[in-house]
């Protein structure tokens, strides 16, 4: 091909409009969905301010449609002029909102231990309880994500009752912790198994037992992974609301059941409703802004071997 | 993944001595007799053989953990190095064993009894009734088949996860605002999204997407009223939240292939939707096949939304089975005909997903 001087020839224009396009394209596509994405969140913030009218007539601009006020907030005793004086139902909000944050917090950091344990010790040596060999406990563990929660529901309840562990956050936290070993041990597994052995053999050599070399050698090192699952497992159990519902009744009521039961009742208020999702969802879309990377990272674990 | 043989060796003189090996077997074996007699106890009291004021059987899960943790430090005292070892898996194993089989062990015991919480008689066996019962129930039939439904939605689900992958791969200004504002459907809780676009903006009367649809040229839009469109809305709304998932994964797939292949296949001379079905995908496929199984299995999982937004309605057209048991339960208290329901669906479950990764690791074989 001899050298080109012009670039105005047919084929480049051409070419060149077709570039055009296909931004074009491309940023359109983009911008729709960060739309679909987003506009459900900015209508939940915004209804949240709304006050009856403002709903009816589908006004959607804070301050140029209407003037935000603070009616939904001040149903959950959380606007400014509530916020210094007694509410029962920010009382409850919060209780609700504590169980939330425990049991999930609790539960991630629980199935965050057990399962890098399990995880470091099968991706290192060979394990045998009876015909069970590594891959088969593997298996063994990430089969338990294919478990419906149904199965287990009636059963634990009833055993729960027996336990007396029926609404309490300690039966929820063991539930939770069942449903996302899985999940921390598949991301765990692939932390550790890239990296390499020689560095705790070089431990090992130096005087260190196997869990000395873990804990102050691979543990470090592992970190982001763990991070990663914890993140992960902390978005499931904060908006787990099947096994909550069934096994809760008054006293370790989660923040998605207290949602879904004002839901359920025709009479309630958007504004107030809106507050009240909005401030359910809140917390994970800070966690989702700000730890991204741990997020996206946790989960591209699994799909790149 | 499938290492045998351990990948770190360690030598170690292990001599240890009859005493500590004696004294790990009597930790082991008798903390095992105290959970025995504890459990012993406890089974006493409640056939009401001797009254001893138990009021729960915590006793015999106190025992459970107790005789764990002395098993975990028995091994350690009577195999040396390789106890150590046991450890690490030792503590999820055993607690997987008491959350998962034991549970689904008992769950088998209810599944085939006439047990109705809210009635005084208790607990009946009833032999093949339920069985029965489940063969002749319209609902749960239907159920499964809204449940096949749902999953077939997931290829198209992946569609538009791969084409927001291949978007977000491109040389793009803003990716990270991007990036984050696509990831946040999936970190918002199933209950809130059911309120805030089913039951708000799908609201008839003041919903925005109600009156878009007016907008749009239609009439009277109703969204829940008919079987298929309330279906497809359900199907939309999960899919809303569960496509930044796949998403993420496709999009780490495609950051894994190596830039140089597809700029060979354009040096070839092949254009973007050539080099797409002839490169790209090809190579996507087994980060695909990871995604849908993974989607697969949350997808029989789906019930929160359906619970919150139609509650199985109009006349059972969007349940799944996880909902169809959830009002099963919550309305007629039915423990032992909704167990068997959902053993049923485990059953169902597994075969479904044994023959798909046998598919998919056949399928994939001759390709990577």
């Amino acid at each position: 091909m001899s050298e080109q001087i012009f670039r105005d020839g047919e084929a480049d224009l051409g070419y060149r409009a077709r570039w055009w396009l296909s931004r074009g394209a491309i940023y359109a596509v983009l911008l729709l969905w960060a739309l679909i994405c987003l506009f459900p969140i900015y209508w939940t913030a915004t209804t949240s301010f709304k006050m009856a009218p403002d709903v009816m007539q589908g006004n959607m601009i804070p301050f140029v449609d209407y003037t935000p006020k603070w009616l939904g907030w001040r149903s959950l005793g959380l606007s400014p002029d509530t916020i210094g004086n007694e509410s029962t139902v920010r009382a409850e909000f919060l209780k609700r909102f504590t169980n939330s944050a425990i049991t999930a917090l609790a539960s991630s950091s629980l199935a965050v231990i057990l399962g890098s344990l399990a995880a470091y010790g099968l991706s290192r040596f060979s394990y045998r309880f009876g015909p069970m060999k590594n891959s088969d406990i593997s298996f063994f563990f990430l089969s338990q994500l294919i478990l419906p929660p149904v199965v287990l529901a009636l059963p634990f309840l009833v055993l729960y009752k027996e336990l007396a562990l029926l609404d309490t956050r300690i039966g929820l936290i063991l539930l939770y912790t069942l449903t996302v070993l899985p999940i921390v041990i598949w991301i765990m597994r692939d932390q550790f198994a890239s990296i390499p052995t020689e560095l705790e053999e070089a431990a090992l050599v130096d005087g260190l037992g196997i869990w000395g070399a873990f804990l102050t050698i691979i543990l470090p090192i592992a970190l982001p992974g763990m991070v990663a699952a914890f993140i992960l497992s902390l978005v499931l159990t904060w908006n787990e609301y099947f096994f909550a519902a069934l096994l809760t009744s008054t006293n370790s009521v989660t923040l998605p059941v207290m949602v879904a039961s004002q839901t359920g009742s025709q009479g309630i208020s958007w504004w107030s409703m809106a507050a009240l999702s909005f401030a359910a969802i809140l917390p994970l879309i800070v966690v989702g802004v700000l730890l991204e990377r741990y997020i996206i990272k946790g989960m591209a674990a699994g799909a790149v071997k | 993944m499938t290492t045998e043989g351990d990948l770190l060796h360690v030598v170690t003189a292990n001599d240890l001595s009859p005493t500590r090996r004696a004294a790990g077997r009597a930790l082991i074996w008798g903390s095992f007799g105290l959970l025995g007699v504890v459990a012993a106890l406890q089974i006493l009291n409640a056939t009401g053989a001797l009254d001893l004021g138990f009021r729960s059987w915590r006793p015999t899960l106190y025992g459970y953990a107790f005789w764990g943790t002395c098993l975990c430090i028995g091994q350690v005292m009577l195999k040396g190095e390789q106890g150590k070892r046991l450890v690490f898996v030792l503590p999820a194993a055993l607690f997987t064993v008491a959350m998962v089989v034991f549970p689904l062990i008992f769950g088998l015991t209810i599944a085939f009894t006439d047990w109705n919480l809210a009635s005084i008689s208790g607990r009946k066996f009833n032999g093949w009734d339920n069985v029965r019962q489940m063969w002749t129930d319209p609902f749960y039939w239907n159920a499964l088949l809204n449940m096949a439904w749902y999953v077939a939605a997931i290829l198209v689900e992946y569609a538009i996860a791969f084409g927001l992958a291949l978007v977000l791969h491109a040389e793009i200004r803003a990716r990270k605002f991007f990036r984050v504002a696509f990831l946040l459907p999936l970190m918002l809780s199933p209950v809130a999204v059911s309120w805030m676009i089913g039951k708000s903006m799908l609201e008839v009367r003041f919903g925005p997407l109600a009156r878009l649809a007016r907008w749009l040229g239609w009439d009277n839009p109703s969204f829940f009223g008919s079987p298929e469109i309330a279906r497809f809305m359900i199907m939309a709304m999960d899919a809303w939240t569960f496509i930044p998932f796949m998403m993420i994964m496709l999009l780490a797939g495609l950051q894994a292939i190596p830039r140089e292949l597809t700029e060979a296949a354009r040096v070839d001379g092949a254009g973007p939707w050539k080099t797409f079905w002839e490169v790209t995908f090809p190579l996507m496929l087994p980060v695909s096949v990871t995604a849908i199984l993974i989607r697969i299995i949350f997808k029989l999982k789906l019930a929160d939304i359906i619970i919150n937004v139609t509650a199985g309605g109009p006349g059972g057209a969007t349940d799944s089975v996880t909902s169809f048991i959830f009002r099963e339960y919550r309305d007629r208290s039915n423990v032992g005909y909704g167990t068997l329901l959902a053993m049923v669906y485990l059953v169902l479950i597994v075969i479904f997903m044994t023959v798909l990764m046998k598919v998919a690791e056949r399928w994939m074989r001759p390709r990577t």
